[in-house]
């Protein structure tokens, strides 16, 4: 657009603003994971490497850690299949209440995290009556991280079309076949980005996390909730939260870079 | 794969696994069937049925001696939730910290969004895109703690505003609607940038060729065309706020919202039947919300 010289500066002036004020916050968390300061002191008194010590030898953070892992790992397989049936379904088929279908793979993501988490809460406690453990986390984020499979796989099919499948059909290859040498590795990548995007939503959520975990079952950021508040802790939050934006954003990335948006993006 | 035809039937058509696979070929129904039951089952006895029960467990009641659910049906809950002040003030709270919180958002994301879709060069453009989506991927609490690291005391802020005589608001409603408004503002950005975009280049050069202004031609001409996707993007500023209880937590000092109520119900007080009635509320609003906007258009947007 033809904007005036005034316009246009004030605009950039404006934009640049508002990205420091976004990165400023996290640049603060990372340098106060290295200040000697116990009670985020601004500007950080001296420097030190003691608090990235304590938080790697920290039992209860490394087990917080293995904890959100495991639940991570079973929530993303159970995603994978569930996403990827869905995704083949109503790609491939026309069929009545498909509308439907599509919004309740969204809908779990879309509600507010407290609605999600005290109805599972509610669901698996009073309805069926069993006692909330890992296993309840994992299934409450196995609901949700669907939608992300869901998302990448559904988006490869559109792309790749059928031609290769009925080629190979055609040639004489069963079901099977086809799926193992010719769908399977059209959707290998997408398979790759939805699950990290999967494993990285599971392994960051606290909201449904808290409504379905069980007694003593401390995911990383149920750990990182319950010490923020304490007094003297805020400097080993600092270092796993370092850890967690490189941990969340690198995975993120390859995502990003394997996904159907990336070779979108690379075309234009 | 929807192609209907039958493979013709030839020697190789002998073994289980190629009788199966041409008995799928050939009904697609059947394909179709195996593929939707693992996923409807999922969701439909995870998700809806606990949806479903959420609303019928509000219409419940606890015993207070045994802490036991009496599952005969009570409007007690519903009732307390329009008699008792305490539910009034925190709603009318949680409302007030999303609305701000929203235009905050939008507000901040305008420019920006502009900025991106019609003004920056490609390169800029795609280079502020990465930009604004890298936080988006950072995680939730390590937002949340590092606005309770600038807004501490003796923390970034009050070290900034100090040499003019100012303080950090500390912990409270203040600080609450600073953090939810920094979580949720990729959500307002993109919506409104996709429909910045979407305004044809034609407009813009016919309203400066009839003599319009720069400001007049955002204000007469962007502004009103990007109105859907504003809305839009209010719907997740909005929505997510309800939603939230932690950030209030963590920098909300003593103050609460609809979703500390509906957590300490669950937690503390092992009142389920009230917390499915607090939970109600939100989604009330959200539901009023989505019903007054839907005439905008702005959920083709979403």
């Amino acid at each position: 657009m033809r904007l005036s010289k005034p316009a246009r500066v004030t605009l950039a002036i404006i934009t640049g603003a508002i990205l420091v004020i976004v990165y400023v916050p996290l640049l603060v968390v990372v340098l106060n994971s290295f200040s000697t300061s116990k009670s985020l002191t601004w500007p950080p008194p001296g420097f030190t490497f003691e608090w990235w010590g304590r938080a790697f030898t920290n039992p209860g953070a490394i087990q917080a850690t293995l904890t959100s892992a495991v639940i991570a790992a079973i929530a993303t397989a159970i995603a994978l299949v569930l996403g990827t049936l869905a995704a083949f379904a109503l790609q491939r088929f026309e069929f009545f209440g498909r509308e439907s279908v599509n919004l309740l793979v969204i809908l779990p993501m879309a509600l507010p995290g407290i609605v999600t988490g005290i109805a599972l809460n509610n669901f698996f406690r009073t309805i069926i009556g069993i006692d909330l453990s890992l296993w309840t986390i994992a299934v409450a984020h196995a609901t949700f991280c669907i939608v992300t499979v869901f998302n990448n796989v559904l988006a490869r099919l559109r792309r790749t079309g059928t031609n290769l499948e009925e080629a190979s059909s055609d040639l004489g290859a069963g079901v099977w076949t086809t799926f193992r040498l010719v769908t399977f590795p059209q959707l290998r990548s997408a398979l790759l980005a939805g699950g990290l995007l999967a494993f990285a939503l599971s392994f960051d959520e606290i909201i449904v996390t808290t409504f379905t975990a069980g007694q003593g079952v401390t995911t990383l950021p149920i750990f990182i909730l319950n010490n923020m508040l304490r007094p003297g802790q805020a400097p080993v939050i600092a270092v796993i939260a370092v850890v967690l934006i490189v941990v969340s954003i690198v995975p993120i990335a390859i995502a990003q870079r394997l996904g159907d948006g990336a070779e979108e993006r690379a075309m234009r | 794969m929807t192609s209907t035809t039958t493979a013709p039937p030839t020697h190789r058509d002998t073994t289980l696994a190629r009788r199966v696979s041409s008995f799928l070929h050939a009904h697609p129904g059947v394909r179709l069937t195996l593929l939707l039951t693992a996923p409807l089952t999922w969701l439909g006895v995870v998700y809806i049925v606990a949806l479903a029960l959420l609303l019928v467990t509000a219409f419940w009641s606890t015993d207070s001696f045994t802490g036991d659910i009496d599952t005969s049906f009570t409007l007690e809950n519903i009732v307390s939730l329009f008699t008792e002040s305490l539910y009034q003030t925190v709603t009318l709270r949680t409302l007030l910290v999303a609305i701000t919180v929203t235009v905050i958002d939008v507000l901040v994301a305008l420019p920006i969004a502009f900025y991106m879709a019609k003004v920056a060069s490609p390169r800029t453009k795609r280079m502020l895109m990465i930009l604004v989506l890298m936080p988006l991927w950072a995680s939730y609490l390590v937002k949340v703690y590092a606005w309770r690291s600038v807004l501490a005391e003796n923390g970034l802020l009050s070290w900034l505003v100090a040499p003019v005589g100012g303080d950090t608001p500390g912990y409270g409603v203040t600080a609450t609607i600073i953090a939810i408004s920094y979580l949720w503002l990729p959500f307002v950005i993109l919506p409104i940038h996709a429909g910045m975009e979407r305004v044809p280049d034609s407009l813009l050069e016919a309203s400066s060729d009839l003599g319009a202004r720069s400001w007049r031609t955002l204000f007469s001409v962007v502004l009103p065309l990007a109105v859907p996707a504003i809305i839009a993007g209010t719907i997740f500023s909005f929505a997510l706020t309800l939603g939230d209880y932690i950030t209030v937590r963590i920098v909300g000092g003593t103050s609460q919202m609809l979703g500390n109520l509906v957590y300490d119900n669950v937690g503390s007080a092992n009142n389920l039947p009230l917390a499915s009635a607090i939970a109600l509320i939100p989604i009330a609003i959200i539901f009023l919300y989505l019903f007054i906007v839907r005439r905008s258009g702005a959920l083709n947007n979403l």
